[in-house]
């Protein structure tokens, strides 16, 4: 290739004149293609963090079981027994959108290898997904891809796929989220980690061979789409599950020997990103002689190499006597192995290939100098709360409705083309309780892990929206008897250059911090999606709503104590938390009164916590029988989706509240309650008066109905066919 | 008992089999390599699930051709019990120990849900554990699950009682063409079928995954009772 480097070609490669001002500065002349390449992906806003690093910072990260926070491929978490559990969750949005089954496929791809990179054994995938309006052309194929790309990627790996949400709205009609998460399990003394060191060891190449898929991938993550977003086709990479399948074994295989150093995935960036922060992670220098590179197409240039994202490759330092060991293991499971380069104590990346210098830059400033932003940005303004809104249709006709919502619909169509139960230690799948579980092999203890966030509350208070997705969170985790330890966060947010949506971005990791603080709830880990916006041909810009997508992961001790949202007859249903009766925002205002504003429900995480504590702490002493929080649609829709897993119904006694505001507490979103099923309603409210939590008998579980004080009778029957409809009617016409 | 379990690149239910024998049989099985060219000592082989090589071919197309099958189709030709579950499964019927073929599900999609087995035949190793007619819950997990097969063989394996399981309904039932009852579409809702000898074994759905009462269920465990009890001198 023989093109001109200059300020024209850098703003190609996404750099501003600025940024490119400084590469001139670093290197002290004009950057050879490759030295360009590998600047402008280093400095991509996906791979430096440039406009989010200095709010990130605020979130906290420590706890005393916090073993790595951010900064390393994944975060670790110690559970006990000599255990960690090791994740994170990461986006694939923008390849998503252009080819929907490779680029999840690959998302999932990518997330395992953060994981297993360091130690752990994979053993649950979840998966956050948002997508267009049903109604929108093209919503159905990035739907039908995207799901096919996450089973086939997970399922034939062998992780299980437990758990996740789905969204629709209008706003991610030209931009859907695809974040995936991995939860892997390591010994908390076998933690691998990717600072290089010892100079003169060998630089280590395994997995897939190298093709020119996904030149600049990190580049168009950062870049907003437009009409042409079909032409960036070739950005995206392919997967090969079966590949990464066999690295996953080869490298557990490997880490159970002591011939590692330090070890990381080729991600976003490839080969460029993995060498330059292994060897900037440990202060070292790094030669790389490109010839040795195995690659699958002829003639590929440094830069090509370089900028590639092929999947399934893994780089590492090994102690060299020790490598003959590990080469054996790799040719065992069949995967190339090739020594690329050595360490040296230049501080730099050299470059070499055919003979030739082809990139030689100081490591240093490569990392330290890289752009820091600290952009402009406007606050969202305070939604306006709702008064009081009638009720135009009824409690039965609104519960079938929303029940048959995109929404809130039974998401079975989709869990059952995952693979929930390969590993033999699924001990909740999905839609059976608030997070599913996951024993720990060899244990009684269990994992339980969830995602969540509720985007059109962030949108109206970026704030109180994010530090709702973390107690959420949160309240899943606890409403199975686990305690919940810690979070993964994936951020996607609109053009950071937009002041609104920087704005959006700033508010929520304050209320991201205020709610992990509160909670005991640290950031292990985590990722940031920024320009996710779609550019119209008539030149408006639509940002997807800030999602603010949160995973989290607790432990519990023995996985028999917990609960799922099945309950059996004949138990007394106990109303946890307190019921404010607000509607803002609800479904109920989407869905029924075809309005999406108002303020979100209030977050009052005192509440949040005590409440929390309380139910956790009646779990595992045994006394409840099945729990469900409250959630999107609210209390009605919780017992419904209890009686609907269960098949029993259930009798509620007429509550006291006046009878003109019932829709408004029985779909009012309240935060920090649970509905309980329990075999003595009197000793749990008697518990929870003792411990200051609000508790209300709601009525006893029993018959095929959802009775409510013989008013209103819906069977059983007719809430699933109606929760069961949409997915397939959807999806198979 | 002892039971040796086969490792394909791209096996991925190994462990799920391994726990569910250790925990029925009270024995570790051994794990065996498909570039293997003996066998140990060994009273079953297991073909476990997964994705061998990738089923980039045919499901199951390539780890028939694996070494080690030479040294399976021995054992099973002197008389040995192999099982085959899922993957498997695909794998004898493509190394032709099993008749048939399992072809791409019905609906065209990856299959992940709790179906309920018929047991058709009490007299196999694989079956004993059961009465005919009793009906088991077991997951299924499967992209290719569709069992077809000649008239002449479906009426071969029916009129010599190897059919060993069929898709049904919670109360029995049975209805080959309602896919709700048999969700991958396979001729006669076949899930399971034995050889002439009765000693090999093949299934889609994972009765291993249903053994442990932790877990919350034990639906498959008569599978490896009977199995032990067949197979324990």
């Amino acid at each position: 290739m023989s093109q001109t480097v200059d300020a024209a070609l850098a703003a190609r490669f996404g750099l501003t004149a600025e940024e490119y001002g400084k590469v001139l500065n670093i290197m002290g002349r004009t950057p050879s293609l490759t030295e360009l390449g590998i600047f402008s992906v280093m400095w991509s806003e996906h791979c430096s963090y440039k406009s989010s690093r200095i709010h990130l910072k605020t979130l906290p990260t420590k706890a005393p079981w916090v073993v790595h926070g951010p900064g390393e491929n994944a975060g670790v978490v110690d559970i006990g027994d000599g255990l960690t559990a090791v994740f994170k969750m990461e986006s694939h949005n923008h390849p998503s959108f252009i080819e929907p089954y490779q680029g999840a496929a690959t998302g999932v791809g990518g997330i395992l290898r953060d994981v297993f990179t360091m130690g752990a054994r994979p053993v649950a995938n979840l998966n956050a997904l948002r997508f267009g309006d049903p109604k929108t052309p093209g919503t159905r194929r990035i739907v039908d891809g995207v799901v096919r790309g996450v089973g086939g990627y997970g399922n034939c790996v062998g992780v299980p796929t437990v758990g996740g949400e789905v969204n629709f709205h209008s706003a991610y009609d030209g931009n859907p989220l695809v974040n995936a998460m991995t939860v892997g399990i390591a010994p908390r003394d076998r933690i691998f980690l990717s600072a290089a060191a010892g100079i003169g060891n060998p630089v280590v190449y395994v997995g897939s061979k190298t093709g020119r898929d996904g030149i600049h991938g990190a580049t168009m993550s950062s870049s907003e789409f437009d009409e042409h977003a079909a032409a960036k086709r070739p950005t995206v990479q392919v997967g090969d599950p079966f590949t990464e399948k066999l690295l996953i074994e080869a490298c557990l295989e490997l880490m159970a020997t002591d011939a590692i150093v330090a070890i990381q995935d080729m991600g976003a960036a490839g080969l460029t990103s993995s060498a330059v922060e292994m060897a900037g992670k440990g202060g070292v220098g790094i030669e790389l002689e490109l010839d040795n590179v195995p690659q699958r197409e002829t003639g590929m240039s440094a830069y090509e190499m370089m900028l590639s994202e092929s999947q399934e490759r893994m780089l590492m330092v090994l102690k060299p006597e020790q490598t003959d060991i590990a080469r054996k293991i790799f040719e065992k499971w069949e995967l190339d192995f090739a020594v690329i380069g050595h360490l040296t104590d230049t501080a730099r990346i050299t470059i070499l290939h055919k003979g030739k210098l082809e990139a030689d830059i100081p490591l240093a400033p490569l990392a330290d100098e890289a752009p820091i932003y600290e952009r402009p940005f406007v606050h969202t303004p305070g939604p306006v709360r709702l008064t009081t809104v009638p009720d135009p249709v009824g409690i039965e006709h609104a519960l079938l409705t929303l029940l048959g919502c995109p929404d809130l619909a039974s998401r079975a169509w989709i869990w059952n083309q995952y693979d929930s139960g390969v590993g033999g230690q699924t001990a909740r799948r999905p839609g059976t309780a608030d997070a599913a579980i996951v024993r720990v092999e060899g244990t009684r203890r269990g994992l339980a892990v969830t995602t969540d966030c509720t985007p059109r509350y962030v949108h109206a208070d970026p704030s109180a929206g994010a530090a709702q997705a973390v107690a959420e969170a949160w309240r899943n985790i606890t409403a199975t008897g686990a305690k919940p330890l810690a979070i993964t966060d994936n951020l996607n947010f609109g053009n950071p250059e937009n002041p609104e949506v920087m704005g959006q971005f700033v508010d929520a990791i304050k209320g991201m911090g205020d709610a992990c603080r509160a909670l005991d709830f640290p950031v292990v880990s985590g990722n940031v999606s920024l320009y996710n916006e779609t550019k119209h041909p008539n030149g408006r810009r639509i940002s997807i709503l800030p999602t603010p997508a949160i995973g989290a992961v607790g432990v519990i001790d023995d996985v028999t104590q917990a609960v799922g949202y099945a309950m059996p007859d004949d138990c007394d249903l106990v109303l946890i938390g307190e019921q404010r009766g607000d509607l803002g925002q609800s479904l109920w205002l989407r869905e029924i009164a075809h309005r999406e504003d108002g303020a979100p429900p209030v977050v009052d995480l005192v509440a949040e916590r005590r409440n929390g504590d309380f139910v956790r702490s009646q779990i595992t002493s045994g006394k409840v029988v099945a729990c469900h929080d409250l959630a999107d649609g609210g209390l009605l829709i919780a017992l419904a989706e209890m009686s609907i897993v269960s098949g029993v119904g259930c009798k509620l006694v007429k509550p006291l509240y006046d009878s003109a505001a019932l829709h408004a507490h029985f779909f009012g979103e309240d935060q920090a309650c649970y509905v309980i099923a329990t075999k003595s309603g009197i000793a749990m409210i008697e518990a929870a008066e003792k411990a200051h939590v609000p508790a209300r008998r709601l009525g006893r579980s029993g018959g095929k109905n959802l009775d409510l004080w013989q008013q209103i009778i819906v069977p059983v029957t007719r809430l699933r066919a109606v929760n069961d409809a949409f997915f397939p009617t959807f999806m198979e016409r | 008992m002892k039971a040796g379990i086969v490792l394909f690149p791209g096996t991925n239910r190994e462990r799920d089999m391994a726990q569910a024998l250790r925990l029925v049989s009270g024995r570790e099985p051994v794990m065996l390599w498909h570039r293997d060219t003996a066998l140990p000592s060994l009273d079953l082989v297991v073909l476990p699930g997964g994705f061998s090589f990738g089923d980039y071919l045919r499901s199951g197309a390539m780890g028939a051709h694996s070494p080690i099958m030479r040294e399976v189709r021995a054992f099973a030709e002197a008389g040995g019990h192999v099982l085959g579950v899922c993957n498997g499964f695909q794998i004898l019927t493509e190394a032709q120990l099993l008749p048939g073929a399992l072809l791409r599900n019905a609906s065209m999609r990856f299959l992940s849900q709790d179906c309920h087995l018929k047991v058709e035949n009490n007299i196999s190793p694989y079956t004993r554990g059961w009465s005919k007619g009793d009906v088991f819950r077991a997951p299924m997990a499967h992209g290719d699950g569709n069992y077809n097969a000649a008239p002449d063989v479906l009426d071969r394996l029916e009129g010599e009682g190897r059919v060993a399981f069929r898709y049904a309904e919670a109360n029995g039932a049975v209805d080959a063409v309602d896919p709700a009852l048999n969700p991958n579409g396979s001729m006669q809702a076949i899930a399971g079928i034995l050889s002439e000898n009765g000693r090999i074994c093949g299934l889609m759905p994972h009765p291993e995954n249903l053994v442990d009462p932790d877990l919350g269920a034990t639906d498959g465990v008569p599978l490896f009772k009977g199995l032990v009890e067949s197979l324990v001198a």
